[in-house]
């Protein structure tokens, strides 16, 4: 499905790729022994490294290597075994060395691949530059006093992935699937924990246009500050109409980096961020290049979790899930887990279906997550159990299922405690429906000519048990006795 | 080298030093001589020869992931010319 920018002179098509930056989940930064953890109070995580005091020498943090390395193989990319560190060098308060040690010529990680899912059941290959390991800076605070900015170097050192992707994107429907199914991998690898609200996953775009057809590509802009999922796809959206309108008036796009701004919807130019481009990279002489053993990496790579891609295709072919239902499932490495438990011995599309409809649904009115759900999977599993073996109607299940995600009970204790078992005895309901009929004349009148009134008798049959009754032996006697 | 005054007057801002207008002719003079001396080197031959990546042939010196730093902001802020609470202060900077 192609996705145009209609303008006055014809159709453009949109050429995006994404640069994307993660935070390594470690316990300690890429090059010293100050702790990670989000929170703590201003410079109380910082060594002398991340200072930036005179004399100090860099020691690569071994797990971010292998962090590194583990989100290469699960983007199906190339790992370099001889990469380079080297320092991008820039001026700004919260960087004390004036350089970022960062990687350029040789990437800890090459060329792989992702495929995203669009909306329409397609899918498509969105191609991976690269992958390198660099440091954060810190923090700047603009807003606490009048004439200053406040500096705290917590952030200071803590590693990032930075992952490149290639031009291969052309609506922001993709560009937010890439994204979406970038940090699904990078939760299920545990190299990320992908929280764009914290700023631990932060996404910069490349923008540029051409006309439908054409296989130049224009000049891009680089659009930065994309903090949510919904702003990347309105700030995509907007520059491409934004260059579409400049080159059909007969004006050239410049090459410059734009910032989006969320509250009025638009990007603009950051004038200042322009010179700022020479940085003038140098390796790092405080740092060996760094050589892996290619055991080192296979060790990695045999300790590989299930990825989404193939529990998606495991899930369709052991449980006969749907392509949707499937990926609606694994997006979350808890959520897959969940259904799973829940699901063991037995009818899986049912169970899919409640996980989907009622748990989904619950969770997100409560706004909590799967590891906060009151409910365990064996507790689902066990209510539909007493759905199947007759105890419960469906709609039945349905009102125990919300007072187990109010309680967090047991299906069995709900249903005794308050009598919620259906009534399957067909001599308990038939005086209910004798009344019933008797109290209703003129609506048994109706029924004579119009049979789907049916659905009022069995309503208020239902209304008069509680909501207790079975609906189709309900049915049977109604019609049994109407006949 | 040829090395214009444009350049010099570049670089000098990048490493946020400020140089004069009046000085900026000699600077280049100087510097382009630097890179006069510098590039001898190029009459070399190193076609055949790898780039040196380190002087030592011994192991990339790797640190476990374990918090051993951190903890002592007075010590880190000590030198800060200006400080508000544990954060360091500087002239403002907005985007």
């Amino acid at each position: 499905m192609s996705w145009v920018i209609e303008g006055e002179t014809g159709k453009w098509e949109l050429v995006c790729g994404l640069e994307v930056h993660a935070q390594v989940i470690s316990n300690s930064k890429l090059f010293s022994g100050a702790s990670t953890r989000f929170g703590a109070p201003p410079n109380s995580q910082v060594s002398p490294i991340d200072a930036g005091m005179p004399g100090m020498l860099p020691v690569l943090n071994r797990f971010c290597v292998e962090q590194a390395v583990r989100t290469g193989l699960g983007l199906r990319a190339q790992i370099n075994l001889f990469s380079v560190f080297e320092r991008k060098n820039y001026f700004y308060p919260d960087l004390p060395n004036g350089y970022q040690i960062s990687q350029y010529q040789h990437p800890i990680v090459g060329r792989g691949s992702l495929t995203i899912e669009l909306a329409d059941g397609t899918t498509k290959e969105i191609g991976i530059t690269r992958l390198h390991l660099e440091m954060d800076a810190g923090k700047s605070l603009h807003d606490q006093l009048p004439d200053a900015t406040l500096i705290d170097l917590n952030r200071s050192g803590v590693a990032l992935m930075e992952i490149v992707s290639e031009p291969d994107i052309r609506s922001p429907e993709e560009a937010v699937a890439y994204m979406r199914k970038l940090r699904s991998i990078l939760r299920y690898l545990g190299t990320c924990d992908g929280d764009m609200e914290k700023g631990n996953l932060r996404c910069d775009a490349n923008v540029s246009v051409r006309r439908l057809g054409s296989r130049d590509f224009g000049t891009r802009c680089e659009v930065k500050n994309l903090n949510s999922m919904r702003f990347i796809a309105r700030a995509i959206e907007y520059e491409a109409r934004r260059q579409v309108d400049i080159l059909e008036s007969g004006g050239v796009v410049e090459q410059e980096t734009r910032l989006f701004d969320s509250v009025r919807g638009v990007t603009r130019s950051m004038r200042t961020k322009e010179e700022a481009h020479d940085y003038r990279y140098f390796p790092d002489p405080d740092l060996l290049p760094l050589e892996l053993e290619p055991a080192f990496v296979e060790r990695i790579r045999a300790s590989l979790p299930e990825l989404p891609d193939e529990k998606k295709a495991r899930f369709m072919a052991e449980y006969g899930l749907s392509a949707y239902d499937a990926s609606v499932l694994v997006a979350e490495r808890a959520t897959a887990d969940w259904f799973e438990e829940a699901a063991r011995g037995r009818d899986a599309k049912q169970v899919a279906n409640w996980v989907i409809t009622e748990l989904f649904g619950a969770l997100n009115r409560t706004g909590r997550d799967i590891d906060a759900c009151p409910i365990r999977p064996a507790q689902l599993g066990r209510l539909l159990d007493l759905l199947n073996d007759g105890t419960l109607s469906g709609r039945l299940a349905k009102d125990v299922f919300q007072i187990m995600f109010e309680s967090g009970e047991d299906p069995e204790t709900i249903v005794e405690k308050r009598g919620l078992r259906q009534v399957t005895d067909t001599a308990s309901l038939e005086p209910v429906v004798e009344r019933v009929i008797a109290e209703n004349p003129a609506q048994v009148e109706k029924y004579r000519k119009n049979p789907k009134v049916i659905g009022w008798f069995v309503g208020q049959v239902m209304r008069a048990t509680g909501g207790r009754a079975n609906p189709q032996l309900v049915q049977e006697l109604l019609e049994r006795r109407l006949r | 080298m040829a090395l214009d005054k444009a350049t010099v007057a570049r670089i000098a801002h990048l490493a946020r030093i400020r140089v004069p207008e009046e000085e900026l002719e000699p600077l280049t003079r100087e510097l382009a001589r630097i890179l006069d001396w510098v590039e001898q080197l190029a009459e070399v031959d190193t076609a055949a020869v790898e780039p040196l990546r380190k002087v030592m042939d011994i192991p990339a010196h790797w640190r476990e992931d374990v918090v051993t730093d951190g903890g002592r902001p007075e010590a880190i802020l000590m030198n800060a010319p200006r400080r508000h609470d544990n954060f360091f202060v500087v002239p403002k900077v907005v985007e």
